[in-house]
């Protein structure tokens, strides 16, 4: 026996125990875009991860990899998590949409969840969660507690997703609010806190008074802290430690229950490819606790707004509404289907400025 | 649209605030590769200076102390980096690209329990007489300490290259190691120092995003700033003043675009967005038509290695 074939055999037993190990426990991995510890989108991510693995315990070996850029190389994190025997990838950004399908085409026993997207396949599902029920909330919120009438709005990517969120949030500062005015920045990043703050900064000294963001960081807040008198929200986090002042409310994300489910399906063998898009109403979208900041009455108000789009009788886009160039979308009383909502890619009338393409 | 919402005077103040951690970052690079040494390192060495100054600005409430810790933290990175290449004689693109993920990972891990804690606030100074200058006294004379002493940093280095004894070894020694060593010169003494004062500079810039331009500590927080930094030394073509002229240029444009946005300037945001980008490669090529390397200004001995049996 030569050198050569101990090595291959000792290789070929560690091969085998890799093996015997990986079938005794469930290897769930993460993809995040940001760091672990942004405050915001990522963290709440990695929070509910590892709440999904304390409820499993042994049974599960969690692994991530945080701040993976959109784009190419996360084709080659991805599949380097499935390479290394994952049996469950969540990918929890939405430009990492062709990257997770690309990748499970090559593994089709790997099984995949991307957040926010809307491709699946056979081994790729999606979820994610109805922000712009939180959204419309913080709009009727921004258009209570502004008093300049002017509102600043950190938008991210040009996707459904955010496109939602600033409509959902514009229909309903502008119902209680006829002169409130949408002043929206892209800022072409998840995260980047100076640029969050410098674009807050911007929309501040431009006059606004309450800041929207669908970006991750708590770098808004903080700038809005800086300036004083400048309300904003939470974003994914509840983002409490810059409560009750400049935070005023928040959108939070969670996902642990959503992870727990998927990740026993997986151990049970009966993982199908599905499209999850929850609420308030199932529990995915939380409304952070709204600060003494606002008066009492409004506070009611946002939180009647809230209930009664938990319980289903108000959907935040019911007409009558129109898109941004006049011409009619919904008619009086009529509700919005999922599948316009998904592809969303007009703003609706009122709003100024143009969706960059 | 609506321009009149920009306000010029507001908007000039802010771009000096914007720039003024790649101002720093790139100036210390700047006096590395002078001395011949590239450290790609710069965004490892920001981010540490970043949760350093952080973490100590909130234990002890000063946020002067906050930037000398912050400063101390970059050159302690920056020594890591110039014993690796200057005494291991390792590769100093590898063990530069390798200090930023090594700054990212320590820093995440200093920083772990400062996530959401709020700075201590750096106050603005108010020059008397200056500061009440219409206008002028406005844009001017009314920031943060650090805005000025990164300014003092400019023109010191600029100064100490140009005047004095020790800025023409120090050149020499990025022209022509060997020469500089046959003339009795301490090679890998003057690059250590070097490389400790580009790591100090980077630190201060990190300490400025984590305490004044955003102030809160956050993973990652300076989001490529040290690349950025790396291109405007190139762009200065190794010279301090076009420096400060770049780093305000590029932070000037983010600030501006921004800003544009708001105002809802019918332009593309796209193009504003790339805008910052596109105008530093613009000038790039502008001052590189019919121009060689060193009429660029790189230092002839950038980025090799020098050992003394050579």
């Amino acid at each position: 026996m030569n050198r050569r074939s101990i090595l291959a055999g000792a290789a070929l037993a560690f091969g085998l125990a890799g093996a015997v190990f990986a079938q005794d426990k469930t290897k769930v991995g993460f993809i995040y875009v940001g760091p672990i510890g942004d405050g915001g989108w990522t963290q709440h991510h990695h929070e509910a991860a590892l709440e999904m693995q304390a409820h499993f315990g042994d049974a599960v070996e969690l692994v991530y990899q945080e701040s993976v850029p959109e784009g190419a190389d996360a084709e080659r994190a991805i599949t380097q998590m499935a390479l290394g025997g994952a049996d469950i990838i969540f990918t929890t950004s939405f430009g990492f949409m062709d990257p997770t399908v690309n990748v499970a085409a090559k593994f089709p026993n790997v099984k995949f969840e991307h957040a926010t997207g809307y491709k699946t396949a056979d081994n790729v599902g999606v979820y994610s969660a109805r922000f712009y029920e939180g959204r419309a909330i913080q709009g009727y919120l921004a258009g209570k507690m502004t008093k300049t009438n002017k509102i600043g709005y950190i938008a991210s990517f040009p996707i459904p997703e955010v496109i939602r969120g600033i409509n959902s949030a514009y229909i309903h500062a502008k119902k209680v609010n006829p002169d409130v005015e949408f002043s929206v920045v892209w800022a072409y990043t998840w995260f980047d806190p100076g640029k969050e703050s410098d674009a807050a900064q911007a929309l501040i000294e431009q006059g606004a008074d309450v800041i929207l963001q669908h970006t991750d960081s708590t770098a808004p807040h903080a700038a809005a802290a800086k300036a004083g008198n400048v309300y904003t929200f939470g974003q994914a986090a509840d983002m409490a430690e810059y409560a009750p002042m400049p935070r005023i409310s928040s959108i939070i994300d969670v996902w642990a229950p959503y992870y727990i489910e998927r990740v026993q399906a997986v151990i049970d063998g009966t993982w199908e490819s599905d499209n999850t898009w929850d609420g308030i109403g199932a529990g995915m979208v939380g409304i952070g606790e709204i600060s003494d900041v606002v008066p009492a009455d409004i506070r009611a108000e946002a939180e009647a707004l809230r209930d009664s789009i938990s319980s289903g009788a108000y959907h935040p886009f019911t007409g009558p509404l129109n898109k941004q160039d006049g011409s009619a979308w919904l008619a009086e009383g009529e509700i919005a289907d999922d599948g316009t909502l998904g592809g969303m890619n007009f703003y609706v009338e009122g709003l100024t400025g143009d969706i960059p393409n | 649209m609506d321009l009149s919402s920009i306000n010029p005077l507001v908007l000039l103040a802010s771009i000096m605030v914007a720039s003024t951690p790649i101002l720093l970052a790139a100036i210390g690079e700047m006096v590395v590769e002078k001395s011949g040494v590239l450290n790609l390192g710069v965004e490892g060495m920001m981010i540490t200076g970043a949760v350093c100054g952080f973490v100590i600005a909130t234990e002890t409430g000063s946020p002067a102390v906050g930037f000398i810790a912050a400063a101390i933290g970059g050159a302690i990175l920056a020594l890591l980096f110039g014993f690796l290449t200057q005494y291991l004689l390792s590769n100093q693109v590898a063990t530069g690209l390798a200090l930023t993920l090594f700054g990212l990972g320590l820093s995440a891990l200093i920083g772990q329990s400062y996530v959401g804690i709020k700075a201590p606030v750096t106050s603005n100074l108010h020059i008397p007489l200056l500061a009440d200058i219409p206008v002028i006294g406005r844009i001017l004379f009314q920031h943060d300490m650090m805005v000025y002493v990164s300014i003092a940093i400019v023109a010191a280095v600029w100064a100490v290259l140009k005047f004095t004894r020790a800025g023409l070894i120090l050149r020499a020694v990025g022209e022509s190691h060997d020469a500089a060593h046959a003339l009795g010169y301490k090679v890998v003494r003057i690059r250590m120092l070097a490389i400790m004062f580009g790591g100090a500079c980077a630190g201060l810039g990190g300490a400025y995003v984590s305490l004044i331009r955003v102030p809160q500590w956050t993973e990652g927080m300076t989001a490529g700033a040290g690349w950025i930094a790396l291109a405007i030394v190139v762009f200065a073509s190794w010279r301090p003043w076009r420096v400060l002229l770049g780093a305000y240029l590029f932070g000037g444009v983010t600030v501006l675009q921004l800003n544009l946005q708001a105002a809802e300037v019918p332009v593309p945001v796209a193009l504003l967005s790339m805008s910052p980008y596109l105008i530093t490669i613009l000038v790039l090529v502008i001052m590189s038509i019919n121009r060689g390397r060193a009429a660029l200004g790189a230092p002839a001995a950038l980025g090799r290695v020098f050992h003394a049996s050579h």
